[in-house]
């Protein structure tokens, strides 16, 4: 499995890159959606896990840009906020539940990548 | 003068909203950062039950980064709590160099969003009004959210506090869209009544990019 990670935090997507790939998942990470669309330009990811809200250019905007450029590509949102407004915008953009609140457990995670590749997989 | 009291207590809840909403997503993004580090210190202790060897470097590494969002932590909650007390009391002697200094960093979130850097000029003296702080926080921030969206290419707020004659200016400057923008609807409704409220002044130079706020130095008496 090979993910992008996209947080304008660098300590958190760059440290969560190093414990997936300490659990055989390749994991690249992108401060901001300008050098998430550069990276999805140049390698090709199954899932892009995204802070929902980025400088500049929201997470919603983020994927659907990321969607045009790579279509298989699926998407987790992560969120501070956890908020009804947050869920409602993600829940319509992704796969139901592609949606997790920070602090993330990186079992979780890994456990949704997992579900959204097998539904993909099954899917005819 | 009466107080437009309904306005003034939706616009300050808003606010409050707005700002403790924006705290709890940065204090989330830093329990998010110590809960990876700690996870990966974790790894490390199961690659050493495992006989995997791991460099004291990288254990030292990551306790600092967590050490490091400690102090971003605590800082937060500060301003937080600094914040929270600003509706204390009705009127009290503030400094306005600090009260610019924690509408800035309250505000450092939002200005990372919209791509814009805040700079505030370090005080030549100190610049004293007697006010009420929770309407002067608000005034601010309403100007700084209407100056973010005047920066032009230059991407920056400039802002500085100054002691008048009759009593102080807050500038926020290098605005380089001023000129270009529809300011019918600034100041607007709340931003008017938290001026008249506070016995201040706004005003617009277009042509040099700034707004000046004007404050009493008495706002009360």
């Amino acid at each position: 499995m090979k993910v992008l990670l996209v947080d304008d935090e660098h300590e958190l997507v760059s440290t969560l890159a190093e414990r997936l790939s300490l659990r055989g998942i390749q994991a690249d990470w992108a401060v901001s959606g300008e050098q998430a669309l550069a990276l999805a330009e140049r390698n090709s990811y199954d899932v892009a896990v995204l802070d929902v809200k980025i400088p500049r250019m929201s997470g919603l905007e983020l994927k659907r840009r990321l969607n045009l450029a790579r279509p298989a590509m699926k998407f987790i949102f992560m969120t501070g906020h956890g908020s009804e407004d947050d869920f409602r915008s993600c829940a319509a953009e992704t796969d139901e539940g592609c949606y997790l609140v920070k602090p993330v457990n990186i079992e979780d995670l890994i456990r949704k990548m997992n579900e959204l590749l097998t539904a993909s997989e099954e899917r005819p | 003068m009466s107080w437009n009291w309904e306005l003034l207590g939706q616009t300050g809840l808003q606010f409050f909203g707005k700002m403790s909403a924006s705290i709890s997503h940065e204090i989330k993004n830093v329990m998010a950062i110590v809960n990876e580090n700690a996870g990966l210190l974790e790894d490390f202790t199961v690659m050493a039950e495992k006989g995997l060897p791991i460099d004291p470097q990288r254990l030292k590494t990551r306790a600092g980064m967590i050490m490091k969002q400690i102090r971003r932590g605590d800082e937060i909650i500060k301003g937080m709590n600094r914040f929270a007390h600003s509706v204390d009391d009705p009127l009290r002697q503030v400094d306005l160099h600090e009260t610019l200094s924690l509408m800035v960093a309250l505000s450092s979130r939002f200005a990372t969003m919209r791509g814009v850097t805040l700079e505030l000029e370090p005080p030549l003296a100190p610049v004293p009004v007697f006010t009420n702080p929770f309407f002067l926080e608000n005034v601010i921030w309403l100007c700084l959210d209407f100056a973010m969206g005047s920066t032009g290419t230059g991407r920056t707020v400039g802002l500085r506090a100054e002691k008048t004659d009759t009593g102080a200016t807050i500038q926020f400057y290098k605005l380089q869209d001023l000129a270009q923008r529809d300011t019918g609807s600034f100041p607007g409704q709340q931003e008017t009544a938290l001026i008249e409220a506070l016995k201040a002044g706004l005003v617009l130079y277009k042509e040099s990019g700034e707004m000046r706020l004007a404050l009493p130095a008495q706002a009360g008496k």
